[in-house]
Order: C-alpha cells, then sequence, then structure tokens
C-alpha cells in the first residue's frame, strides 16, 4: 500500500524508473566510457576477422582442414618442422602439431565459431527468457506459479553439466555448432526469465500502465507500448553479460571433446592437446588461449559499459571512485532538484 | 569532552557567509544566523532551497565530497570548516546531533536498536560494551520506548514508523549533545505521529536544555517547534526573525506567497456550486489482500455517493485503505465485495489523476502522446482532430500547445501533474478520482494544482474524489469529507461540520494533531494533548 | 524462532518438489529421445539378445509413467536386475546399471564422490577468502591505486576460462618451475597432507575465477550500501570509517555474497568438470566426460541426478542462511 509520500521525498528516488533515455543517450553515455570504447573496437575488430576468414586464409594461401604432413616431423611425434613451430611466409603462425593443419586458419576460423556458437545461444536464450518471463508476470496466478517453478529449476540445473549430457544423446549428424548453441540457449535462460519478470512486474505496478489500463486500451497493446519499451534496458544488459559466458561455455564444452568435434576448429578444442606441445610449439597454446581471454575480456567489459549506459544511476556506484561522490549527494538531495 | 568549549564562542551555532556549491551549483549563497545555547530555529523552505545542505554544513558532512564550501560555521565552539578529522568526529554526535527525515533508512537493517546507539556511545564516550548498552536501554525509554530493554533486541523493521524515528532520537540523545539537528524529522509520519514526535522533542528541550535547529517545508512543524524561523529562497535568507513574528506579520512578499499558499485546516472552503445528481453510488465495497492466514481487509463495508459537480474528500492515515477505494472506483482493483452502481443508468466515465508525477508518465512517450491516449483507444481516425483537441487541453491546464512533442523529464513535478490531469481530461470524464494529487508538490504548487482543478470543476461538471492524508489540503478542496480508519469510514458529512464539530473520537484526535500555523495556539494545543494519554 | 522453522519447513519441502520435477524431465529427456534406447544403453557391441534383454530391463515396452514409476521405485526402495543367470540387488538409491561398465551407476559414482567433494569445497573456502577478502580491500580503498589494481586484476580473472588458467598454472607451476609434481589424487584418509598438496593445484585453478566474480560482487555491495541512508547516519555521528566499512558496509555484502555463492554452485560444479579432466583426477565430472563420450546412458543421468541433488540442496541451504541473514526475508 503505498501512501503517505511527501514532499521532498518523491522528486529523488521512484521504483526501477526506466530513465528517459532513447538510443541517443545511450550511445553519448557509452561513448564517455574509455575502456568500454577500447573493448568495443576489440569486438568489432573480432567480428570483422570473423567474417573475412575466408578473405584472409584466400590470401594467406591456406585452409583450416588441410593436412600438411610434411610440415610436421613425424619421427619425433609430429612436432612442426622450422622455426616457431613452423612459422613461414605460406603459414603465418605455424601449423599445428601431428596435423600440420595452418594454425591461423584454423584460429581466424575458430572466432567464426566462438562469436557465431555465442551470439546464437544468447538469441535462443533471450526469446525463451522474455517470453516466459513476460508470460509469467502477465498470466494468471497459475501460469505465473508454473513458469516461475519452471524457471526455478532451469536456474538450479548447472549449465556446464546439462549441456555435457544433452550433447551425448543428440544425433551425430546434426550440425555441430548449431547443435552446441541451441542446447546452451535451451539450458540457461533461466536468469533472463526471472530478471524480465521482476521487470516486469514492477512496470506493471507504475501508475503510467494504470493510466493506460483507465484509456482503455487492451492488454496486448499495453503490454507492446508501454511494457516492451521498459523490458529493452534489462534484457540488453544482461544479455550482453552472457554473450562472453556462452563463449567460455562453448570452449569448455569444445575443450572437453564434447561441443564442436574436427575437422571444425574451435579455440576451446585446440587446446584439449596443448599441454603436451607447450614446449615445442607455445604458440599452439599462446593463441587459442590469448583469443579467449581477449575476446572475453572484451565482451566483459563492454558489458559492463552498455550497462552502465543503460543504468546510468545503479552503475556510479560500481564504478571506480565514485564511492564518495555518491554519498555527497545523499547528503544534499534536494540541493539539484528544481522545482516549478 | 564537553567542557573546553565554555566561554570560547557565546553562540552554539554561529554560520557567516556560507556558500556550498555542488559542480557550480550553489545551493546555499551567503547565508549567516547564529543560535544561542538552548534556543530553537528553524529553517523554513521549498524543495530546492538548500535548507538541508546548511543543515549537512554544520556537521561538516561535505568534506570529502568534492562540494566546495565557503564562509564560516562555527558549531559548540569547533570551527567546522578547519577542525581536524578528530575533532569533526568528536563533534559529530558528541557536541551536536542529527536526527534524519526517513527512520527506516536512516537505521542499519542489520543490527540491533541498542547496539547502534550503544555503538555511536563508545565513539564518543570510552566506556564498556555493558555500560554503553544501559546508556542505550536508557534513553530508549526516555523516549517513550515501552519495555526498552527487551525492544532494544529489535531490528529496525520489527518498529512502527514512529518507534523508529524516536529511537534514532534516543541515539542524537545518547552522549547528551548540546545542539539537535532535525532534518525534516516528521516528513514520512503520519499527523498524529508527528504530533507526538514534535511533542518528545519540546519536551526534550526543556528537560536537557539543548539548542535545536530544525529543517522543514512544513510552516506548521516550524510553527509549532520553534522561537525563531529563517526563511530560504534558492539557498538565500529571504526573512529571518521571531516566528510569531515572521509567520504573523510577515515583511517580505515571498514569505507571505509561501503562506498564503499553506492550507488552512480550519479555514472553511470557498462556497461551491450546488451538487447535482449522483453519477456514483457504492455500496457496500470491500477489499482482501493476501491469502489464508495472512488476509486482510483493506477496504471494509465502505459505502458512498458521488454527485455531479461536487467533491468528495477522502482523508485517512497511511494504510488506512483511501488509496485502494480510489483505485476500486476507477476499475483498477476489483472488490472483493459489495458493488459500484452509476446514478443513472450508463456507468459514467471515469479516470484518476495519480499521485507521484514521475511514475504516472511514461518517460518514453511524449507528453501528448500520453495525452492522446484516451481519444486514440476509443478510435478517433483523425490524427488532426487529436492533435488539435490535445492542444486545446494542454492550453486549459496552464500548459502551452507547443508542449505536445515535449517529454516527462523536460517539465516541473506540478507541471507534470497538469499533465495528468489533462490525460483524466480527454477521456470526457465525469468522474474523477485524485490520489493523492498534490502530496509530492510544493506548498505554493500545491494550491495552483488545487485551484485548477476547482476551476475545472465549475466548468465542467465534473465530480471530483480527492484522496489524501493532509486533512487542511482536504478541506481546502472538499464539500463532503469520508473520514477513514482501518478500512472504514469512521465519519463523513459536509466539510465544515466534520472539521468544525468532529463527532468520532479518532477526527477529533486527527484534527487535534494538525500542526497550528499560530505559535500561541499550537503551545495551548501542546497542552491540551499533554493531559490525555495517547494511543 | 518458530517463524525461521516454518521457513525451513518451507523451503525443505520447495527443494524436495523441485528435486521430483528434475528427475522426471531428466527421465524424460534421456530416456525418450530420438533412437533405439535399448542399444544406446547397452552400447554399440551389444549383440541383439542383450539388446532385448536391457529392453526387458528398462522396462521399455511399457508406457512412458510407468518406466518412471519403475525408475523412481529403484531409487527409493532398490530394484532386481535378473541378468539371465543370476539376480543382482541394487540397493536403495539404485541409479540402474551400467551395461558398459558393467557396474552399478550408484556404486560408480560413490566412488567418485570424494575425490569431486575435495576438489569443490576446498575450493570454495579458497574462492571465498579471497573473493571477499580482495572485494572489502577494493571498497577500503576506493578511489585509490589499490583499487584499480585490484579491479584491473579481477577483471582479468573473470575473463580467463577455468580450463586455461589450469593449464598455465599447470605448465608453470608443475612443468617450468617444477614446485610441485603434477597433481595426482591421494585420498584424505590415507595421507591428508599429501591429499593436501595434490589439490593445492587443482583447488587454486577451479578458485581464482569463482573469487573474481565473488571480489567484484563483495565490492560493489559494499559500494551500494556505503551510497545508503543509514551510513551516513554513521558518519554524521563520528563513527570512523573502519567502523563503517569493516562493520556496517561489510554487512550488506552479506546476503549477495550467500546468494551468489548458491547461484554458482552450478557453475562451479561444471569449471570442476573441467578442473578434473585437466588434472587427471578420478572424479565424478571425469567420469561423466568418459560417459558422454562413449554415450553411457544410465551413468549419464544418475550423474545429473546426483549433481542436480548437490546443486539443488545446496541452494536451499543458501536460501535459508540468507534468511538467517537477513531476517525481513522470512516476513515476506
Amino acid at each position: 500500500m503505498s501512501e503517505a509520500l511527501v514532499a521532498t521525498q518523491a522528486a529523488g528516488t521512484g521504483p526501477a524508473l526506466p530513465a528517459a533515455s532513447g538510443a541517443r543517450q545511450f550511445w553519448r553515455r557509452l561513448w564517455t566510457q574509455r575502456a568500454a570504447l577500447v573493448a568495443a573496437a576489440v569486438v568489432a575488430l573480432l567480428v570483422l576477422l570473423a567474417l573475412a576468414a575466408p578473405l584472409l586464409t584466400a590470401i594467406e594461401g591456406q585452409d583450416p582442414t588441410t593436412y600438411h604432413p610434411s610440415l610436421v616431423d613425424s619421427a619425433r611425434g609430429g612436432v612442426p618442422v622450422g622455426p616457431f613451430g613452423g612459422v613461414s611466409g605460406d603459414h603465418w603462425l605455424g601449423v599445428e602439431p601431428q596435423t600440420g593443419r595452418d594454425l591461423f586458419a584454423r584460429l581466424v576460423y575458430g572466432a567464426r565459431v566462438s562469436l557465431g556458437v555465442a551470439l546464437t545461444a544468447t538469441a535462443v536464450q533471450v526469446l525463451i527468457g522474455v517470453v516466459v518471463g513476460v508470460a509469467a508476470a502477465l498470466g494468471s496466478q497459475w501460469v505465473d506459479q508454473v513458469l516461475s517453478r519452471l524457471t526455478d529449476i532451469i536456474v538450479a540445473l548447472p549449465l556446464m553439466i546439462m549441456a555435457l549430457a544433452l550433447l551425448a544423446i543428440v544425433p551425430s549428424n546434426f550440425p555441430r555448432p548449431l547443435l552446441v548453441a541451441l542446447v546452451i540457449g535451451l539450458v540457461a535462460w533461466g536468469n533472463i526469465a526471472k530478471i524480465t519478470r521482476a521487470q516486469t512486474l514492477t512496470l506493471k505496478g507504475l501508475d503510467y500502465v494504470s493510466a493506460a489500463r483507465l484509456s482503455g486500451w487492451s492488454t496486448w497493446r499495453i503490454a507492446r507500448r508501454e511494457l516492451l519499451p521498459g523490458l529493452a534496458a534489462p534484457v540488453i544488459t544482461y544479455a550482453a553479460l552472457l554473450v562472453p559466458i556462452n563463449i567460455t561455455v562453448e570452449a569448455a564444452l569444445s575443450f572437453l571433446g564434447v561441443g564442436v568435434k574436427p575437422p571444425t576448429p574451435s579455440w576451446g578444442q585446440m587446446l584439449t592437446a596443448a599441454d603436451v606441445w607447450y614446449q615445442a610449439a607455445p604458440q599452439y597454446l599462446l593463441l587459442p588461449a590469448g583469443a579467449l581471454f581477449v575476446t572475453v575480456l572484451a565482451l566483459t567489459v563492454l558489458g559492463d559499459g552498455v550497462r552502465t549506459a543503460l543504468d546510468p544511476r545503479a552503475a556510479s556506484r560500481l564504478r571506480v571512485g565514485t564511492g564518495r561522490r555518491q554519498e555527497a549527494k545523499a547528503t544534499a538531495p534536494v540541493a539539484t532538484e528544481g522545482a516549478s | 569532552m564537553n567542557g573546553s568549549r565554555q566561554g570560547e564562542s557565546p553562540s552554539l551555532v554561529e554560520v557567516t557567509g556560507l556558500c556550498v556549491e555542488f559542480g557550480g551549483l550553489r545551493a546555499v549563497d551567503q547565508l549567516s544566523f547564529r543560535l544561542e545555547g538552548g534556543a530553537a530555529l528553524a529553517l523554513v523552505g521549498e524543495s530546492g532551497s538548500g535548507k538541508s545542505t546548511v543543515a549537512a554544513a554544520l556537521l561538516g558532512l561535505h568534506r570529502g565530497t568534492g562540494a566546495r564550501v565557503g564562509g564560516s560555521v562555527q558549531v559548540a565552539g569547533i570551527d567546522v570548516q578547519r577542525a581536524s578529522d578528530d575533532e569533526l568526529r568528536r563533534l559529530r554526535g558528541g557536541g551536536a546531533a542529527m536526527v534524519f527525515q526517513d527512520p527506516l533508512s536512516s537505521l542499519d537493517p542489520y543490527y540491533a536498536i541498542g547496539d547502534q546507539i550503544a555503538e555511536v556511545y563508545r565513539v564518543h564516550a570510552r566506556g564498556s560494551r555493558r555500560a554503553a548498552r544501559a546508556r542505550a536501554v536508557e534513553v530508549l525509554d526516555r523516549v517513550g520506548i515501552p519495555d526498552a530493554r527487551r525492544r532494544s533486541r529489535s531490528r529496525p523493521h520489527e518498529f512502527s514508523g514512529g518507534m523508529r524515528q524516536r529511537a534514532l532520537i534516543a541515539m542524537a540523545l545518547a552522549c547528551e549533545p548540546d545542539l539537535l539537528i532535525a532534518d525534516e524529522p516528521t516528513t514520512a509520519l503520519d499527523v498524529t505521529v508527528q504530533a507526538q514526535i514534535l511533542d518528545l522533542l519540546h519536551a526534550l528541550r526543556e528537560e536537557t536544555g539543548m539548542g535545536l535547529l530544525l529543517v522543514t517545508h512544513d510552516v506548521g512543524v516550524a510553527a509549532e517547534s520553534v522561537d525563531e524561523v529563517l526563511v530560504m529562497r534558492h539557498g538565500r535568507t529571504v526573512e529571518h526573525g521571531p516566528v510569531g513574528a515572521v509567520l504573523g506579520a510577515p515583511a517580505q512578499s515571498y514569505t507571505r506567497e509561501l503562506l498564503d499558499a499553506v492550507p488552512r485546516v480550519d479555514a472553511p472552503r470557498a462556497p461551491s456550486a450546488p451538487a447535482g445528481e449522483v453519477v456514483l453510488e457504492a455500496t457496500g465495497l470491500r477489499r482482501e489482500f493476501g491469502r489464508g492466514k495472512r488476509a486482510f481487509a483493506a477496504v471494509d463495508d465502505v459505502s458512498l455517493t458521488i454527485r455531479r459537480g461536487e467533491t468528495l474528500g477522502v482523508v485517512g492515515e497511511s494504510g488506512s485503505g483511501k488509496t485502494t477505494l480510489g483505485r476500486m472506483l476507477v476499475g483498477l482493483l476489483q472488490p472483493t465485495a459489495g458493488e459500484i452502481k452509476p446514478g443513472g443508468g450508463v456507468r459514467p466515465e471515469v479516470q484518476m489523476v495519480f499521485q507521484d508525477p514521475v511514475s504516472s508518465l511514461n518517460p518514453r512517450r511524449s507528453v501528448g502522446e500520453s495525452i492522446a491516449d484516451p481519444l486514440r483507444a476509443r478510435g478517433e481516425p483523425d490524427e488532426g482532430r487529436v492533435r488539435g483537441r490535445v492542444r486545446e487541453l494542454l492550453e486549459r491546464v496552464g500548459l502551452e500547445a507547443a508542449h505536445y512533442d515535449r517529454y516527462p523529464h523536460e517539465f516541473s513535478g506540478g507541471q507534470r501533474q497538469r499533465v495528468g490531469i489533462a490525460r483524466a481530461l480527454a477521456a470526457d470524464p465525469r468522474v474523477i478520482v485524485c490520489d493523492e494529487p498534490v502530496s509530492a508538490l510544493d506548498v505554493t504548487t500545491q494550491a495552483q494544482v488545487v485551484a485548477l482543478l476547482g476551476e475545472l470543476q465549475r466548468e465542467l461538471g465534473l465530480a471530483l474524489v480527492f484522496v489524501a492524508h493532509d486533512l487542511a489540503v482536504v478541506r481546502q478542496a472538499s464539500d463532503r469529507v469520508a473520514v477513514m480508519r482501518r478500512g472504514r469510514i469512521v465519519e463523513s458529512g459536509p466539510a465544515d461540520e466534520v472539521y468544525d464539530n468532529p463527532q468520532d473520537p479518532y477526527t477529533q484526535q486527527l484534527l487535534a494533531a494538525v500542526p497550528a500555523l499560530d505559535p500561541g495556539l499550537a503551545a495551548r494545543r501542546r497542552a491540551a494533548r499533554r493531559e490525555p494519554a495517547m494511543v | 524462532m518458530t517463524r525461521l522453522a516454518g521457513f525451513v519447513l518451507r523451503r525443505a519441502a520447495g527443494a524436495l518438489i523441485t528435486l521430483f520435477a528434475i528427475s522426471v524431465i531428466v527421465y524424460v529427456v534421456f530416456y525418450v529421445t530420438p533412437g533405439n534406447v535399448a542399444q544406446i544403453t547397452c552400447g554399440p557391441r551389444c549383440s541383439p539378445a542383450q539388446v532385448h534383454q536391457v529392453a526387458e530391463q528398462l522396462h521399455l515396452h511399457d508406457p512412458l509413467y510407468e518406466r518412471y514409476w519403475h525408475f523412481l521405485q529403484g531409487l527409493v526402495v532398490g530394484q532386481d536386475y535378473s541378468t539371465g543367470t543370476s539376480v543382482e540387488h541394487c540397493p536403495a538409491p539404485c541409479l540402474g546399471l551400467s551395461y558398459q561398465s558393467d557396474q552399478q551407476v550408484t556404486r560408480l559414482i560413490l566412488t567418485k564422490l570424494p575425490v569431486s567433494l575435495s576438489l569443490v569445497f576446498g575450493a570454495m573456502v579458497l574462492w571465498l577468502v579471497l573473493g571477499v577478502g580482495t572485494g572489502v580491500l577494493s571498497a577500503w580503498r576506493r578511489g585509490r591505486l589499490t583499487e584499480r589494481l585490484l579491479t584491473g586484476i579481477t577483471l582479468a580473472g573473470v575473463a580467463t576460462p577455468v580450463f586455461v588458467i589450469g593449464l598455465v598454472l599447470m605448465i608453470v607451476v608443475c612443468g617450468e618451475l617444477e614446485l610441485l609434481p603434477f597433481p595426482q589424487y591421494v585420498a584424505f584418509t590415507d595421507d591428508p597432507e599429501q591429499w593436501a598438496w595434490n589439490l593445492l593445484l587443482p583447488w587454486f585453478s577451479l578458485a581464482l575465477i569463482e573469487a573474481a566474480a565473488f571480489a567484484r560482487l563483495t565490492r560493489a555491495a559494499m559500494l551500494e550500501t556505503l551510497a545508503e541512508d543509514h551510513i551516513r547516519t554513521f558518519r554524521a555521528y563520528g563513527v570512523g570509517e573502519r567502523s563503517v566499512i569493516g562493520r556496517h558496509a561489510l554487512r550488506g555484502a552479506f546476503a549477495p555474497v550467500i546468494a551468489l555463492n548458491a547461484n554458482n554452485f552450478g557453475g562451479a560444479v561444471g569449471g570442476a568438470v573441467l578442473t578434473e579432466t585437466l588434472f587427471g583426477l578420478p572424479g565424478i565430472g571425469q567420469e561423466l566426460v568418459h560417459a558422454v563420450n562413449v554415450v553411457d546412458l544410465p551413468v549419464v543421468v544418475g550423474m545429473v541426478l546426483v549433481i542436480g541433488f548437490f546443486v539443488v540442496i545446496a541452494n536451499a541451504v543458501a536460501d535459508v542462511l540468507y534468511a538467517v541473514a537477513d531476517r525481513r526475508v522470512v516476513l515476506t
């Protein structure tokens, strides 16, 4: 029951009110964050690299799947021939031990797989999560009970374990990267459904939604016009944080040998055997590990940046060094509020 | 720890040329005042006047925050600007203690109240844990917490709002400060609880002889509590003098304006046109929330009639069920029992004006689009006609037609409330339920919005239901009044009758608790309140 | 107190329902797969006769709910399997037989469980201590160089996959510096000291990433608390920074840390699978990967149920701890 709120209180902090943002303000806020900008540039570069993989390998004159037995020394267990693990004008980053496949080609095609799988999985998660969350919040009490319980179970099931187990039973003729993406998407939509439900309930309680109901609009129209735009910010924020997680999960599954299977290249899969070769061909370990690290780091920083840009109030407390400034505002709340 | 400062400075507080700037914005500008030991001063102003900033500056709370503070502040013999961090810490709580507005958020939710008071006590008086705990129980007992020893182990959420504010005052008392700074101490409280807290502050001052600096937006609260008033606006002093003089015969036009805008609980409403036919009739309304053991009725067996051209005021404290009643009348909530019947066959269009001007408008849509909603929803196909009608409505509520394409955040609170009224009007309603329409606004804005509603009512023959907690505002706005308590209507009738000759004991108690603008009357009422024991 | 007891009861009932629902979902998902379940279960080398026997034992000819009923019966009271010549009894929490390794799944899991528990709980202590400690330090030194450094380190930690950090640790510590031998699991009951030495690296591999997440959360929660009104109260009463941070702000981070620990527990179990595989620890994670690779269906289902059981229990315990940490939860 909200009653008797008084003069000075109402001006400042309401419920989780969506800021009067709009796309332009979002970009402006993102623009002011140096770290996020650098991260965005790195992500853009990675996406470009992945998209241009066929072109780049064509320039190099290689492809990711051809074996080059002549480039590895089978007498010594398959160590690449030549300095630095077989680096040459033909093979810019050397070749894979044992098989002699071109490392550069496998790395850039691996980026395709990593980003493709992660983005597809995120799309699946967002789709299921938003539909379930909105349905739970707007549906009858019974629908809400069932969907919330289901969401709880999905959250409780460990993603890696379920993905591992599911990958065991699906027939092997299904395209593997798509399968991995679908499995990750189907198993890990719980948190996004929870966030969506909570935000929808908050929005539903806001007076402007009540006002829209009094105007005579249908429920569907209210959901579309008044609720969905308010969901965009939290959903985008969480989705941005999901992408790097999905990249890690894909790499982990492939590392365990149940994700993307050879001959399709994947960074995680490249690391499976890397520890044996770290002395003879260190770049075989360092390149995919480094690629994973840079990609996940850039996406995480970008995700933080997106959150800051979409919810400056919550994020300003989390940013470096602003703790004290926030406290100042708390002690002088009325100073900057202009009344009519 | 209090000894050294005697004789150094004759005044308890001496502020000279105080300026506070936040990132280029001057919140306080060249403010000077002094407060003698044992005296009481109120800083009165509307939101944005800088009054709370002054209170924070007295304890040096701006230190290290990036705010620029100029001028000199002397409190209890300490130069707050130049004091070392240690000196400042000794001043805070030891020499001068602060009581904040929202008692729930001002206490740590995780620790027992007694422990929090003991912690503060031990910062200043280096006693044992046990002694500190004993002191906590003692001061809790002093501020009127029943069974203080046991209740000192409770956490803040286990206390009611009034008890929490008492606990905060107990914390302030713990180290026997010379000065109590109270920043809107009763703003979050119901009117009867407010009266109790103000009485408590008064009694404590008499007993301990401490000085009081009260920060408030409510002139009535100031009149009840202090000897001197300083009226602030835009960070500057408007008028400063004894409370009787400033409130009785204000010298400045702004002070007069402010006083004129304050609604009087004892002034009858200007007579309005006679009420017309019944447009809405509610009988036996009941609404329950929760299920099973936790079920309770927010509204219980409420019947009322609403007539054309008339305003029905619904007044009650928090939790009385008045908001639930309003939402049932417009159809946002379905009653558990009872029915709402139209007066003349067809159900009249009922619209609502909401309390919070921030959340009642979609921040992503222009105000024109929001106002146009009811027109579009009923299928008006002609875009030009829709826009024309919206422009007309904008002008009717005192805004400009060109504001159509602006967004809510570009407007002040009062303007947003006008937009909300325009949106309600767009549906051509015969009844408008206003749920606390002015409680988030400053008094001068409040008066304008109430006047606008009155005008519209006369012009359009609207029936209004005016739901509010503020007794004075309700009297200013209503022809008939219903007083609610715990979901029921305890008394109803013509406004003048209910206010001038209340029959129900609860109504009497409510009216007795409203702060009076005349300090003399306030003192007499306080004496009267002291006799019967309060609940 | 009684209110808390009621909450615990309700939460325990909720956990039971969840467990039941998980068992239904897992059973349906895995035993209603496309393809010949009996053939998959038995393994590629089985003769048609063996496959037929497996189909009998799994009641594959019965309707789905009856099959599930048999499965549930096995879990609660045990089950007998006739192998044609002899009858094998599978006692109470019976998760079925692994036809490929010719073992009872429950027994298989029980032999592997101590390894995984040692790994996960040891690492949990480490990540809580490291993570919360780092978070407190960052909040305490906010706005200074220390905080910026720690923020950078934790960010790098969050961005590094478990198996990458494990690989690097193994190569650097065991391979290059030879500070520790390559880990070989030694049971705690055999030799506690060797147990700890051998698990040191796996613990760190698993804990560092989790610790980074906890550091970020603790810092964020503490900064959020520091912006709250009640902190202003204590500042205005001259309470020093040490007490404000160590007593009030830290207390505010308590509940979120418990919640994250529950939420991340499932993730940490996933991390444990990777760690076990990487370091060759004979835990259930390694066994699960093996079972997935050879499609040993009863083992996969059993593992998923056992891990699900631990995660659900961990969540329930966390909820109760949360309620103890913040009594207001019980009221809602």
